[in-house]
């Protein structure tokens, strides 16, 4: 539930966001480079989150669903990719809300306070003022809202908010075998990250780069990746950023229209004050 | 209606005075709606309406209920609404219409060019806000890979909103506030001989023809 005294932003509320105390931004740390494909995270967002079970979809790979799902926030994505050498690679990733700093999934949001931002970076959907008007699936950039058709609300996942407000880790976090994922202020997660990168490139692999694609002004999710010049292997966007229709509509577009509505009223009143009715035939 | 002070003409039918009722009230709650998930500043509509939950759930099946009687009022007054060399002349002449200098505006037939344009105009933005209406509806059902689709619906759902938003406050403000017995006429169906005279001469003078 919301902390008042930690909102950042408030979705569809002009006023100020009522959030006055500081916490550190704390980011999630994604190794893909150590990541074994166990799934171990995806059971325990299951388990902590109450998540019903979700029938899982074949499709001749480990992956456990194609796609994210409103009770399935979770979801590594198994991606095979054949470097120059003929080798074959499997390219482990994380797929989840990647708590953009700058999102787009609230700033497409209708409803007030239906999504929120904490200081501390996590951005939440707060289900019972959601609408169900599906906004957030357009303004997100990575594809990772989904619309519960029975209860016409949109899930994803909550960076654990529920345990990391009150100082404990993520459950996928803890449930790692590897130490593949790591949590943490944002500075000491991109600190480990960057180590991470030196051991890859010292290791061959000259591209490895930590993705925290600015186009979103960072994310609270940060992935380490071998082929950091190409993202696209892993499903993710090279230079996401807020779509530019979505800026449109809820930037200009919606100070024109409100400033044509205005001047369409504006307009009539004038002409009622300069020439007013028409002569008045009898009509009655 | 022969026997009262003058004699009355028909100018709508009672089933097109209860299409257009219709197609209003429906258009209203679309708008209110519509503004209110358009601006956080009307919001409180929503509220009014019952909750934003619900308004979201309603607004596109009024929406589908708009567009029906829309077609439904295309049917009846296509005919009437089709552009004729008489309104290019009318169109030359709007600015003595707006300024109520209605001596120096040439004689129109059923509907004047400003009613005809209005009416095409709410049709084609009304396809639009259909066609990027159903894909806001339904867009858990467009892929991830043509997404620009729901970008699109966004920015056309909008713009056509608006101009419909244009159409309607002249629209309105000419029926109630600018030309007197339009109101009484659009909801009661009829108006006086000096009033079909002075506003529709081509039509009227055809219905006297009739027998
Ligand atoms: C023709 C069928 C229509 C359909 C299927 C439809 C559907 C939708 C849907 C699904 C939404 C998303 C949020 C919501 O449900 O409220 C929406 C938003 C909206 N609708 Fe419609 N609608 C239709 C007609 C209209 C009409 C006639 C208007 C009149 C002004 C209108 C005005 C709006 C506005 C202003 C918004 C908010 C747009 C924004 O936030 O940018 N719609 N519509
Ligand atoms: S579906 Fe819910 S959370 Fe998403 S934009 Fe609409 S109201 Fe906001
Ligand atoms: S990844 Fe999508 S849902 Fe998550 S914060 Fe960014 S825009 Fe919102």
């Amino acid at each position: 539930m919301a902390n008042t005294l930690e909102l950042l932003r408030v979705s569809a509320s002009s006023p100020p966001a009522p959030g006055v105390r500081k916490t550190a931004v704390v980011t999630k740390l994604v190794d893909t480079s150590t990541c074994i494909g166990c799934k171990a995270c995806e059971v325990a967002c299951q388990e902590w989150n109450d998540l019903p079970p979700e029938t899982t979809v074949q499709s001749g790979t480990y992956q456990t669903l194609p796609d994210l799902a409103p009770g399935f926030w979770n979801l590594i994505k198994f991606n095979e990719h054949e470097d120059e050498h003929g080798r074959l690679h499997w390219l482990m990733r994380k797929d989840q809300c990647m708590h953009c700093a700058e999102p787009g999934c609230l700033t497409a949001c209708p409803a007030p306070g239906a999504i929120v931002q904490y200081t501390n970076g996590i951005v939440d959907f707060q289900q019972d003022q959601c609408i169900g008007c599906g906004y957030c699936m357009t303004g997100c950039p990575f594809n990772v809202p989904k619309l519960n058709p029975q209860t016409k609300r949109v899930y994803k996942c909550t960076l654990c908010v529920d345990r990391t407000s009150v100082g404990l880790q993520p459950a996928c976090v803890k449930a790692c075998p590897t130490g593949c994922l790591q949590f943490g202020t944002k500075d000491t997660m991109l600190e480990m990250a960057n180590r991470r990168v030196e051991r890859l490139k010292a290791d061959g692999f000259a591209q490895a780069a930590v993705y925290d694609p600015p186009g979103v002004g960072g994310t609270g999710v940060v992935t380490v990746l071998a082929y950091g010049d190409r993202p696209e292997l892993y499903g993710l966007p090279r230079n996401p950023t807020i779509p530019l229709a979505v800026k449109l509509w809820k930037g200009p577009l919606k100070w024109l229209g409100n400033a044509a509505m205005f001047a369409g009223l504006l307009a009539a009143a004038v002409h009622f004050v300069r020439f007013g009715r028409k002569a008045d035939v009898t009509w009655k | 209606m022969s026997n009262s002070r003058e004699r009355r003409i028909v100018r709508y039918e009672f089933g097109e005075r209860l299409v257009h009722s219709f197609t209003a009230l429906s258009y209203v709650y679309l708008l209110l709606t519509g503004l209110a998930f358009w601006t956080p500043a009307m919001y409180w509509i929503a509220i009014v309406l019952g909750g934003g939950y619900l308004s979201r759930l309603l607004h596109p099946w009024a929406g589908l209920f708009f567009v029906g009687l829309l077609g439904w009022m295309y049917v009846m007054w296509r005919a009437d609404m089709r552009i004729t060399p008489e309104d290019r002349t009318w169109r030359k002449a709007i600015g003595h219409y707006i300024r109520n200098e209605d001596a120096q505006v040439p004689p129109v037939w059923r509907f004047n060019d400003g009613q005809k344009v209005l009416f095409w105009a709410m049709t084609a933005a009304s396809l639009g806000l259909l066609l990027s209406g159903l894909v806001l509806w339904y867009v858990t059902l467009v892929p991830w890979n043509l997404r620009w689709v729901r970008y699109g619906a966004v920015l056309i759902h909008a713009i056509s909103a608006l101009v419909t938003i244009a159409g309607f406050i002249i629209h309105v403000y000419m029926g109630v506030f600018v030309v007197p017995g339009g109101l009484h006429a659009i909801i009661h169906g009829d108006v006086s001989e000096e009033w079909a005279k002075a506003h529709h001469l081509l039509w009227y003078r055809n219905l006297r023809k009739q027998p």
